[in-house]
């Protein structure tokens, strides 16, 4: 079942004389782990922003061809409306912190959605315990690792219960621990709790090993999209062109195939596909 | 020829915070340095006590000669280059040319050989289109490149980047990989604080890493990638090929396979 249909959709910014998404159609199903790739400036940025509505509700653009997120038409619904739907975490957690103390934070969206106060209360808890959080209610969102926040944002998201979650390079502003810690909770509410996932990212080594579908976007234009095993071994001579690596073991299997049934995407295929 | 040594290092924060406890180094010109450790392990407070930016609370820094108590950062900063992890804490000037500029004025250079660098700096950079812009306008890799050339320009002994990869693309890092080479054929010191393992095994030969505010390995990438114990307290995931060679047997305990094209050859 697919919960979002984009057809031919263009985005113009204001004043600008490129397009940032460039007649682009892609489909993607319930429970569905897609990672946008591409260059900076490629429009992975823009993609996020006009499934949450952000673009062009609150920065304004063009926007032409078809757009349809869970039913929904973006552009035509409050972004707040369609934000308890549709979560959306950034690359800077810091941000999008305002409240004194982690429950308040949590609760922030739903207040403003005049939900009632037991409700409130009974989805920060859970949302919390989902992104591992639980018993830092009172503690201050400023005092708290990059890792921490970053799931403290997706537990904001989470408490509003969206079907789909929307993650722009979560990642960037992490060391390693807030890494795995990010991209653990996001496979978790993958995998356990349904949730479809649309991810911007640079790591893909991590990214091979999670996503269903990857789109490669370069200047608006999707110009690969499939399983990582379909496309990163394809762009292994192509690295430099498109602006993304590929994970490092199918570089090395497909310059050494002789050493490989089929060349792999992730570090326990290579371990599997290895002959002597 | 500058040598960086550090001696019994401590340092507290105004708030009562231990940052780095008990660490001696000693680093010669021309090495490769990367310094990792989780955030909050002392890295940054270390590197930032080789140009002044810190001054210790106990014990010694030296900058060649210079202890760096008795110095002040724009002293330092002629043999010690920093450069910001985020370019915005660094670049304030109105145009790419007067950042590029300002650095070089400040330690006293006649205006040909001013105008000489930075033409020379900016075309190493890609800059050279944007001279007149401000910095602002360009996107991040762009500004990044800007504070990092402001700082090469003033062709210091030693280079410190904090962080230099993070939020870059892949043509991104592939520049500032590009620059560090460079930098290591003109015979500069170079210090990387990184998370960035490929960038730590491929282009540093000396990693000190830092946990709790210690200085725990001191070593070659190649044996940081095969000391468990290590990589486990500090969370260290080695680069993905590495892993592979480690797992089917193709390289021993005491040394690593550091990049795709050393596996390639192995294979």
């Amino acid at each position: 079942m697919s919960v979002i249909k984009i057809e031919n959709l263009t985005v113009q910014y204001n004043g600008e004389e490129d397009k940032a998404l460039d007649g682009i159609s892609l489909e993607i199903n319930k429970g569905e782990f897609v990672a946008i790739l591409g260059a900076h400036g490629a429009g992975k940025t823009t993609l996020c922003l006009s499934l949450n509505g952000i673009v062009p509700n609150m920065i304004s653009a063009d926007m032409y061809g078809k757009l349809e997120v869970l039913g929904e038409i973006p552009p035509k619904i409050p972004v707040r409306q369609l934000a308890a739907k549709v979560g959306s975490i950034f690359d800077n957690p810091e941000f999008q912190m305002s409240q004194l103390t982690v429950f308040e934070e949590v609760a922030l969206g739903l207040q403003n959605l005049g939900v009632d106060k037991e409700t409130i209360e009974k989805n920060i808890t859970e949302s919390l315990k989902l992104v591992g959080l639980e018993g830092f209610e009172e503690r201050s969102p400023f005092e708290i690792s990059g890792g921490q926040q970053q799931r403290l944002a997706m537990a904001s998201a989470l408490a509003m219960k969206p079907e789909i979650l929307i993650l722009d390079e979560p990642t960037s502003n992490l060391d390693p621990i807030g890494k795995e810690e990010v991209f653990s909770v996001t496979r978790k509410l993958n995998q356990e709790e349904g949730l479809t996932v649309i991810i911007a990212e640079h790591e893909v080594e991590v990214i091979s090993e999670f996503a269903d579908q990857v789109v490669f976007l370069e200047k608006g234009k999707i110009i690969e999209k499939g399983t990582p095993s379909e496309i990163f071994p394809t762009i292994v001579e192509r690295q430099e062109l498109v602006g993304v690596r590929v994970p490092q073991v199918t570089e090395l299997a497909y310059n050494k195939k002789e050493n490989f049934n089929s060349i792999p995407v992730t570090l326990d295929e290579a371990v599997r596909e290895f002959k002597e | 020829m500058t040598t960086l040594k550090v001696e019994n290092l401590k340092h507290i924060y105004p708030n009562g915070v231990v940052a780095v406890n008990g660490v001696n180094v000693e680093i010669n010109q021309g090495e490769q340095i990367s310094v990792v450790g989780q955030n909050g392990s002392g890295k940054t407070t270390l590197v930032k006590h080789w140009n002044g930016l810190l001054k210790p609370t106990d014990g010694k820094v030296y900058v060649g000669d210079l202890d760096t108590h008795d110095h002040s950062v724009n002293i330092l900063a002629r043999t010690v280059g920093y450069v910001f992890q985020n370019p915005n804490h660094q670049i304030f000037a109105a145009s790419v040319k007067d950042e590029l500029e300002f650095g070089l004025k400040n330690i006293g250079l006649d205006e040909d050989e001013i105008n000489s660098r930075v033409n020379k700096i900016a075309s190493d950079f890609g800059l050279t289109d944007f001279l007149d812009i401000n910095p602002y306008r360009l996107g991040f890799s762009l500004r990044k490149s800007v504070g990092m050339a402001s700082i090469i320009a003033m062709e210091p002994d030693v280079i410190i980047l904090d962080e230099p990869t993070t939020g870059q693309d892949y043509l991104g890092i592939k520049a500032i990989r590009t620059s560090i080479k460079k930098l290591k054929e003109q015979g500069k010191t170079v210090i990387v604080v990184s998370h960035d393992m490929p960038l730590v095994a491929e282009d540093t030969n000396r990693v000190l890493v830092m946990c709790d505010t210690e200085l725990i390995f001191d070593g070659t990438p190649s044996k940081l990638f095969s000391t468990d114990d290590i990589l486990k307290r500090t969370n260290l995931l080695p680069p993905q090929v590495t892993s592979f060679m480690h797992k089917v047997g193709k390289s021993n305990s005491e040394s690593s396979i550091l990049s795709v094209s050393d596996a390639i050859n192995k294979l």
